[in-house]
């Protein structure tokens, strides 16, 4: 007979900060005996359409009754070639790939490029500009996150996050539709700026969001943060120390849950990250709990830094003031000629970049997102590559679910927070 | 850049373009001096760091003796003044044109809190380079991608295989850039392979070996009278 040790911790972080304080248990660990069943390993074959793979993956399972031997992860079936695609367009033409490959929080993804090229090429983008980037980046870590939480919920049977943390994102959804016309491929910067301004009104509805969404937060802590369920479903399930999670090259809220504080928006500021007052949440075990723990405080911070970032959001012009890289306005375009000489030039040719490379990182909702821009000094570039966050993070599965039951594999695979359109690109 | 007068359909079947600039990897050298590691590194490796620049926004860049990859990087990593722990990505750089191709290591430092980018370049006949997946696991998948697009290959790596394109897609690597933009074989060529391909392409030999066999579907012979006829007769 095996043993199986069921322990209980209730209420480990009973507050809802992160400070990491065992609280007493009100029941004392006991041991399940468990049959051993027969040693005939068995294979079973998990998606690619599925609904607990959190995406087109497909995951063949080596099992031992209903203990994970190995699992091995088959990915490329939404390979849709972005980066061979980049190398064929201009670089405001590749905008709209960026959003398709994480569709869970592509403005991230869009000023991501954008910064990747306009630090290529030695642009410094306005302060609005940066501002409006903060608020656009904070608010779909939230988008991004709040999705994470809601269909990881479900994978440990709880129905009712998800209906609240969907009714949230409906109203970001509507954000990015007042703002750039689309709910999810979005598209909004360019090359120097964004596609335009922010609509009137457009930051009451932010705000409207930001005062509902603490509510909702709290709501879902209330349900799932000292759940026993909840917790004997992933406290000490799909743990990994910080020396392995850095040697597999974890970023992100999974590396911050093993205890190494690296997050680029600190340690590698941009936009004047450095100049918001924020806290970056670590977590000690490096398990689903702590993962779950550091993504809800990470959205909490998020929020401050919208509050902060609305609050000192400048005017002037959003787009950078120099015609080889801006459109000019259609009224300038179609009653200047020097304007409508530009506007031809950067429609038919684009802007040209100077020859070398750039490897701009920031950190997107699910780790290091990082953008290395090769230019020959052409409009288009000669090799794009992203530094997919998931992709790093989704190839430590096998070695986090060995020896896990499946149900618990099926945990770990959504806590790791994946979207296959970014690991396939 | 010389854009033909091609429209843009024709172009992509007319097939990649080379780069046109075809010595890309020699920026002018740049001042070592702003980066504490670089000036260690030439001090330590001095024949083999071939090239220092400094790119875009103070990013250093060093290119290394590409038979001595492992070595060096392992020292950076090692080596407690340096400690690049974090390999953030592995990539490639195909340049075209019979340019060698450049193997792209992103490194970072979490204690210094520095950044490095580390290039070896590859002849186009000789694609063979030592893999990093001693040193960390993470570089197990980068390292495969870049063999799946660009047909690098990485000794010592233990599971060297296709990671995006299917196992046995036979038409190179795409994201060389001698690859057609649309593939290497016709629509046609690439449905008829499609429609024939078969269940074992979908499991790896590790998986095979574990439990059993797909279970064989019968299906019912056209021929054979059905059991309406039977009844009737």
């Amino acid at each position: 007979m095996a043993q199986k040790t069921v322990e209980f911790t209730v209420g480990r972080n009973a507050e809802m900060g992160m400070d990491g304080r065992p609280a007493a248990s009100p029941l004392e660990p006991f041991e399940i005996a468990e049959p051993t069943l027969g040693s005939e390993h068995m294979l079973v074959n998990v998606g690619p359409q599925h609904p607990a793979t959190h995406g087109v993956l497909r995951l063949v399972c080596e099992l031992d009754g209903e203990t994970v031997v190995d699992v091995t992860p088959h990915i490329g079936f939404l390979h849709s070639s972005f980066e061979k695609l980049g190398e064929y367009r201009t670089w405001n033409q590749i905008v709209p790939l960026t959003d398709r490959m994480d569709y869970l929080a592509p403005l991230i993804y869009n000023c991501a490029y954008a910064m990747g090229v306009e630090r290529l090429m030695g642009i410094e983008v306005t302060e609005r500009c940066k501002v409006v980037r903060v608020i656009l980046m904070e608010m779909d870590r939230i988008f991004g996150h709040l999705l994470w939480l809601g269909t990881t919920a479900i994978d440990v049977g709880a129905f009712t996050p998800f209906l609240y943390t969907f009714q949230e994102r409906e109203k970001i959804y509507k954000l990015h539709e007042a703002y750039t016309g689309a709910r999810i491929t979005t598209s909004a910067t360019r090359v120097g700026g964004m596609m335009a301004d922010l609509p009137e009104g457009w930051t009451d509805q932010l705000r409207a969001f930001m005062d509902s969404f603490p509510n909702t937060l709290n709501e879902v802590h209330r349900l799932l943060t000292n759940n026993g369920i909840h917790i004997g479903r992933t406290q000490g399930i799909g743990a990994i120390s910080a020396e392995d999670a850095i040697n597999w090259g974890f970023t992100g809220p999974n590396l911050r849950a093993t205890g190494v504080d690296y997050d680029v928006r600190k340690d590698q500021p941009y936009y004047d990250y450095e100049t918001y007052d924020f806290e970056v949440p670590v977590g000690q075990h490096g398990d689903c709990y702590d993962r779950y723990l550091c993504r809800m405080e990470e959205m909490a911070q998020s929020l401050s830094i919208l509050r902060q970032a609305l609050d000192r959001l400048p005017g002037g012009p959003i787009n950078v003031e120099d015609p080889n890289i801006s459109l000019p306005s259609k009224t300038d375009a179609m009653n200047d000629m020097e304007s409508m000489i530009h506007h031809f030039k950067l429609i038919t040719e684009g802007i040209r970049g100077p020859v070398g490379d750039c490897y701009a990182p920031v950190e997107g909702s699910k780790g290091e997102l990082g953008m290395y821009l090769v230019s020959d000094g052409g409009t288009k570039p000669v090799r794009w590559r992203i530094r997919p966050p998931s992709f790093v993070n989704i190839a430590v599965l096998p070695k986090l679910s060995r020896g896990h039951m499946i149900s618990d594999m099926i945990m770990i695979n959504a806590s790791l927070d994946i979207v296959l359109g970014e690991i396939d690109r | 850049m010389s854009d033909d007068s091609l429209s843009e359909l024709d172009a992509l079947d007319a097939g990649p373009r080379a780069s046109d600039v075809v010595e890309p990897a020699a920026g002018p050298p740049s001042d070592p001096s702003g980066h504490p590691t670089v000036v260690a590194l030439m001090e330590r490796f001095g024949d083999a760091v071939l090239h220092h620049e400094v790119v875009a926004d103070e990013q250093h860049v060093v290119h290394v003796d590409p038979s001595r990859n492992v070595e060096i990087i392992r020292w950076l990593r090692d080596d407690p003044a340096q400690a690049y722990n974090h390999l953030a990505d592995v990539t490639a750089v195909d340049f075209g044109g019979g340019a060698p191709l450049q193997v792209v290591y992103q490194l970072f430092s979490l204690t210094h809190k520095h950044r490095l980018r580390v290039k070896c370049l590859l002849d186009v006949d000789a694609l063979t380079i030592d893999s990093v997946v001693p040193m960390w696991n993470g570089a197990n998948w980068l390292e495969r991608e870049v063999y799946d697009m660009f047909g690098i290959t990485f000794k010592g790596h233990p599971d060297l295989r296709r990671i995006l394109m299917p196992k046995d897609y036979a038409e190179g690597h795409p994201l060389r850039k001698d690859f057609p933009l649309r593939g290497r074989f016709s629509r046609a060529e690439q449905t008829r392979r499609a429609l024939a391909q078969d269940v074992d392409r979908f499991y790896i030999p590790a998986e095979r070996a574990v439990g059993r066999e797909p279970q064989e579907v019968h299906f019912p012979d056209p021929d054979a009278p059905s059991r309406a006829g039977r009844a009737d007769g």
